[in-house]
């Protein structure tokens, strides 16, 4: 069970109000992901649940029985940090049977299930080491075999993976997002980065400066984004922002088109421009458009095999069914 | 670092350096083994000539010897548990935030500047003065008899005046040492359930272990010859006489080079072996 509520939960670092009045519920056996820009609040909150900061008003809730003013270790929560925050002068098996240890388990039980986590994070060969002698996702996988052999009810992760580099961090998103499959357990993870977001979540939470921009699936929040700064945050390349006359003509302040929505063309299109920088990436290429007339750049993603050069004339058609109206005040219309 | 060149290189350039630390160190050395086998009495003859093993015989034999090995340790030992257990606790204290911790530090540290003499001169006479010290006026307020410290508890004064000495130093390297703590790592623990205790000793204990065996080290070297504190309080009176005070009285007081150059000899060799004991048991800490 790890039905964790948060209810008009507040704080403030001395006069600096971090977050804000927030509403939040995350229901047992769910993956959760908190994005925002660096800054927004997204550790503070993790914190917040896992009691390692004190909530300066509201209430929370874990399994509907109030867990505001209960300390860390009765939570029945388990984190894993970002510095992975090993026990430096522990072996690996000391480091993944200290918190069993702490639970005054007895030698058999822990031994049994240190092995299992072990065996579970491929570790069983490393459990004599110590952290020093490991590498980045070794380490990482320490941290979360600390984690589970306690069985709590929810995981917190504040940007596990952010020391590990592009290949790992794809390995171990995938062994992550397998774990939760395994246990269902309850997990909350944080990170900015909104692809590890968009694979990994059930249901993501956008922050802004310690507000809620908007809750909902990956997908929910690709296709329907709420607002402006949800529209640029999800998705990658960044949708394109138009303002001004076209704007004007369909009802909306802005328009919105992500780039694997716009269809290109060497003979004719809707929109026409310069080629500027362009990305390959194999499968596709970005293209950064400009002197559209529309924005300072329109971004374009198109098949790989796309050969347009540097200062090419290019035209572009926008699909007009995921095309994203935006009032002035950067709210969604329809 | 890596390549022959730069090797030979950095051997040539620390060359200086360590013929200066040789010279510095080798010659008083072969000068106490040079003494230490002649018979020389500055007043009474001056150098008379060979004299064997005898210096050495009469040092081992002379009643005052064992006792003074057995004073140096116990002062060593009991300097070293008394700065290393407080040097703890105030290093934890000072990491805690607090109002005033600036002038709180500097505080601490202060007597670190205060030289020896001064500083057993203070404690003798402002303090542990059986008439006029401050712990006599404190034990006639509790209607007790004043204690005669540098007579009726001396080597325990001695360890005393010491440690007061010693504990800035201890205090500051372990104050660093904990100030690099990761604090995540205390997070880690406070959420696997150890409460503060568990996590003092299965966490910033043996982080620390390395800084304590640092200061024991080092602490150790200067009080195998700790002195002035006891010229200027006991003069070697009531069991304070240490091996480094009686060397000093075979030459100064009795005047006999010779069996003060014995007794320096011994004292090397008693240093030797507390490092080796000492490297034995804390020393394994520092190759990590
Ligand atoms: N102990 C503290 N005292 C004062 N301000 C703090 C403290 N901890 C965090 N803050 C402030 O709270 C805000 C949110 O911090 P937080 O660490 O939650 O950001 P974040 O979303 O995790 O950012 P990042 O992605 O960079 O980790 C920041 O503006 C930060 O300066
Ligand atoms: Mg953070």
């Amino acid at each position: 069970m790890g039905r964790i509520t948060l209810d008009k939960v507040t704080k403030s670092f001395g006069a600096v109000e971090v977050i804000p009045p927030l509403d939040l519920t995350i229901e047992d056996g769910e993956f959760t992901v908190f994005v925002g820009p660096s800054g927004c609040g997204k550790s503070t909150l993790l914190r917040l649940i896992a009691g390692l900061e004190d909530v300066s008003s509201g209430q929370i809730r874990i399994d509907s029985k109030d867990a505001t003013d209960v300390p860390p270790a009765r939570r029945g929560l388990a984190m894993v940090f970002q510095s992975y925050a090993l026990y430096p002068h522990m072996s690996v098996r000391k480091n993944i049977a200290f918190p069993l240890r702490m639970a005054r388990m007895d030698r058999a039980e822990i031994d049994r299930r240190v092995e299992a986590a072990a065996s579970v994070l491929n570790l069983t060969d490393y459990l004599d080491r110590r952290p020093g002698q490991l590498s980045g996702g070794q380490r990482q996988r320490v941290a979360i075999g600390r984690a589970i052999v306690r069985e709590p009810a929810a995981f917190l992760f504040d940007e596990p993976l952010s020391n590990l580099d592009a290949a790992l961090r794809v390995g171990m998103r995938l062994e992550i997002s397998e774990l939760h499959e395994r246990l269902t357990t309850t997990m909350i993870y944080v990170t900015h980065d909104q692809v590890e977001a968009m694979t990994m979540a059930d249901r993501i939470v956008v922050l802004r400066a310690g507000h809620i921009e908007q809750v909902g699936s990956p997908l929910e929040l690709y296709r329907t984004p709420r607002n402006l700064f949800v529209a640029g945050f999800i998705g990658s390349p960044r949708m394109n922002f138009i303002e001004g006359e076209l704007a004007r003509r369909v009802g909306a302040h802005t328009l919105g088109i992500r780039p694997e929505h716009i269809a290109v063309s060497d003979s004719g299109g809707e929109w026409s421009g310069t080629v500027g920088v362009s990305e390959h990436l194999g499968s596709d290429t970005m293209f950064h458009v400009h002197g559209t007339g529309l924005a300072e750049t329109i971004t374009v993603r198109a098949d790989g095999e796309v050969g347009f050069k540097h200062g090419d004339r290019i035209h572009m058609t926008p699909r007009p069914d995921a095309m994203h109206r935006f009032d002035a005040a950067g709210l969604r219309i329809g | 670092m890596a390549t022959r060149h730069s090797r030979s290189a950095a051997r040539l350039m620390m060359a200086p350096a360590v013929i200066l630390l040789l010279g510095w160190m080798l010659v008083p050395l072969t000068m106490t083994l040079w003494f230490s086998f002649r018979k020389y009495l500055p007043l009474r003859g001056g150098d008379l000539g060979w004299a064997g093993l005898e210096n050495y015989s009469r040092f081992v034999s002379s009643s005052a010897f064992w006792p003074s090995v057995q004073a140096t340790l116990i002062i060593v030992g009991g300097v070293l548990a008394i700065t290393v257990c407080l040097g703890i606790l105030l290093a934890l204290l000072l990491d805690q935030p607090m109002w005033g911790q600036g002038v709180v530090r500097i505080l601490v540290i202060a007597p670190f500047f205060v030289m020896p003499t001064v500083s057993a001169l203070v404690w003798k006479n402002m303090f542990m003065d059986p008439v006029n010290g401050l712990f006599a006026h404190l034990f006639k307020a509790f209607g007790a008899e004043p204690v005669s410290w540098l007579s009726q508890a001396a080597l325990p004064s001695i360890i005393l005046i010491v440690s007061w000495q010693w504990l800035p130093f201890a205090t500051l390297i372990l104050l660093t040492a904990i100030q690099s703590l990761d604090r995540e790592q205390l997070e880690a623990a406070e959420m696997d359930g150890a409460p503060p205790l568990k996590r003092f000793w299965h966490i910033i204990l043996p982080h620390l272990s390395r800084a304590v065996t640092v200061v024991i080290l080092i602490q150790t070297i200067f009080l195998l010859s700790v002195f002035a504190e006891i010229f200027v309080t006991t003069q070697g009176a009531f069991g304070t006489r240490t091996l480094t005070y009686l060397i000093f009285q075979r030459v100064l007081e009795s005047q006999n080079v010779g069996l003060g150059s014995a007794g320096g000899v011994y004292a090397i060799i008693l240093a030797n072996i507390v490092a080796l004991f000492l490297m034995r048991i804390v020393g394994k800490n520092l190759d990590r």
